[in-house]
């Protein structure tokens, strides 16, 4: 059995900047670990001399030439945004006051 | 005009080349089927009504004028709302896009525009394609038209449910564990999953990059075909995109149509996607086609694939690490919405984490704290690395496959659709429900589902799934199109000529219980 607390959910929410109300954190504290459970068994055929696979294509760096190309206007790019202030996002403040 | 909706992609092009049929005709007879299903089914989440019209116009004067045009052009395509559209919104079937209209097109679309197909809405999907059944959409559930009480498959629901109505011929889908596959199946259409980098992702909303592919959805393998060859080939703007050019898919599957297709054709079926878990009518029309298949020439060979066992596990810790770090984007600034928290400083930290509670739904939330626990210090190498360990042998059990066999098949899901609610439950009954069609994404190769009949205990699709090696997508196409030939053959009928007709009377009656 794996040992997923309600404070390590709380703690990987915070982490993924997901608010959680306590009763989801019940539920998800649950469902984790049913699903880690089930999942674990990747461990037993995993052994030290497999190498691990990233990707599924073996692809290198891919370069293009570096030369100017059309791209999004300002207008483009901010039309999406929740708040903006003249050709800039505008974001609630980086640091507490508290 | 109803007959329009009825044609394939290639007979309605046939009659629009010859300007038997004009493009304006041909999308109002979908848009007036679409009014007139959609209500119920909910295949869309947004329809581009005039914007269609005024597309196929334009078409139409160009042809008018003797332009030399994509056979394609002035078919009408439903449109996966993963994909970015920047004339409708895109909000892969989330709270927290809704509304968002993309300033670019994604570049499946650009090609889609410029072969002159006919965009007609965005279809609805599981928030973030995470989901086998379309019950994760954040703006309610799409109905199979089989069986307006069960799923249509997922996350491509929308897609698959669109194409099997007839409110379309063609859309576009994603798949990254099955997401067009499985719906193909369920709904008795054809859906593709190309070779991973073969169709440019470029304007995809990630899920997971390792693994996500845009691909064809259609009722016949020929159309699938004729769609792959508009939207595949290199693009620069996906750095994963393969620079290797194409052989036409179009000339493939006509190559399948050609007597003796299948003679010789080594046919590999895989062991361990058999047997217990698989629906008994499922096996059954699984055996019969092989059947099929021995007395037209191709031999059948048994193949083992031990690690396919581990597939799932190691899906659902890569698929989540991904995706939580794809996903981390949403954080209220560039796009999508911003809710302020109830209490506390308006940071941005906090309103961060205010807008994804109000903005994901529940399996988003599952699989980003899923996915945030297999990255964390201390499990990593237990599990996300270990997953990776198990897609090395999953490649190595496909290459060892292939070296007997030039395709593979196994049901490409393992039951019929389920009803809406069955799994919901219980996320592993639902994840497992992937376990066939998840292996092709691990490695990368491309994988097809066809119908190959109904289940005889509820009258519902059954999907023949068909992989290659790597890079041998024309194969699929060849393979396909010829036993979609020798089943209908059989049957005397396409598949999708059986469903349930869908007339809004017969729904009004069946919503007063009269039928």
């Amino acid at each position: 059995m794996s040992e997923i607390t309600a404070e390590q959910v709380a703690h990987l929410a915070y982490l993924a900047r997901i608010d959680l109300s306590p009763l989801e954190i019940t539920s998800l504290t649950h469902d984790l670990g049913q699903i880690v459970d089930s999942i674990a068994k990747v461990s037993e055929v995993a052994t030290a001399d497999t190498p691990a696979t990233s990707h599924p294509m073996p692809l290198t760096n891919v370069f293009r030439d570096d030369v100017v190309v059309p791209s999004l206007t300002v207008e483009q790019a901010l039309s999406g945004a929740p708040d903006r202030a003249g050709d800039k996002f505008r974001v609630p403040a980086i640091l507490d006051e508290e | 005009m109803t007959y329009l909706t009825k044609l394939s992609a290639a007979a309605l092009s046939e009659l629009l080349v010859s300007r038997q049929v004009s493009a304006v005709e041909a999308t109002r007879a979908h848009l007036d089927h679409v009014t007139a299903v959609d209500t119920d089914l909910h295949a869309f989440l947004h329809v581009a009504g005039d914007a269609a019209l005024n597309t196929a116009a334009k078409i139409d004067a160009r042809r008018a004028a003797g332009d030399v045009l994509n056979p394609l052009a002035g078919v009408p395509i439903a449109i996966k709302d993963v994909l970015a559209t920047q004339d409708m919104p895109t909000t892969a079937g989330s709270k927290i896009l809704e509304g968002w209209v993309p300033p670019y097109d994604a570049t499946v679309v650009a090609r889609l525009r410029a072969a002159g197909l006919i965009p007609l809405g965005k279809t609805n999907m599981d928030e973030f394609a995470m989901g086998s059944s379309t019950e994760h959409s954040a703006y309610g559930v799409t109905r199979n038209p089989w069986d307006r009480d069960r799923i249509p498959g997922g996350s491509g629901g929308g897609s698959a449910a669109a194409v099997a109505s007839f409110q379309a011929p063609l859309a576009l889908g994603s798949d990254t564990g099955g997401s067009i596959r499985q719906p193909a199946a369920v709904t008795g259409s054809v859906g593709v999953k190309p070779t991973y980098g073969g169709v440019s992702r470029y304007g995809a909303i990630a899920l997971a990059s390792s693994l996500d592919q845009v691909g064809p959805v259609s009722r016949s393998v020929y159309d699938a075909a004729l769609l792959h060859d508009v939207i595949g080939g290199h693009d620069p703007l996906d750095s994963t995109s393969l620079t290797d050019s194409w052989p036409s898919m179009a000339a493939a599957a006509q190559a399948g149509l050609k007597d003796g297709a299948l003679k010789g054709v080594r046919v590999g079926v895989i062991k361990e996607l058999s047997g217990d878990g698989f629906q008994a009518g499922v096996t059954q029309r699984f055996t019969e086609t092989l059947a099929l298949l021995v007395a037209a020439g191709a031999e059948i060979t048994e193949v083992s694939a031990p690690n396919f066992e581990y597939a799932v596990a190691a899906y659902y810790l890569i698929l989540p690490a991904e995706a939580s770090s794809n996903l981390a984007r949403f954080d209220s600034v560039r796009f999508g919405i911003r809710v302020n928290p109830d209490s506390g400083s308006l940071t941005s930290e906090h309103v961060m984490s205010a807008t994804r509670e109000a903005g994901f739904g529940a399996e988003v939330k599952r699989r980003i704290i899923l996915g945030t626990y297999a990255l964390s210090a201390g499990y990593y190498d237990a599990y996300y690395g270990s997953a990776q360990k198990v897609r090395t042998l999953i490649q190595r059990d496909f290459a060892a496959a292939f070296s007997q066999a030039d395709v593979l098949m196994s049901p490409s899901a393992p039951t019929t659709a389920f009803k809406f609610g069955e799994k919901l439950a219980d996320p592993m009954a639902m994840y497992l429900n992937d376990v066939t069609t998840i292996p092709a994404n691990l490695a990368g190769v491309p994988g097809m589902s066809i119908p190959m009949g109904l289940a005889p205990e509820d009258g519902l699709p059954v999907g023949l799934q068909i992989m290659a090696p790597a890079k041998a997508d024309a194969r699929l196409y060849t393979v396909g199109a010829a036993i979609e030939q020798l089943l209908e053959a059989r049957w005397g009928h396409t598949m999708l000529s059986q469903a349930p007709a869908l007339t809004p009377t017969e729904m009004f009656a069946s919503e007063e219980g009269a039928v």
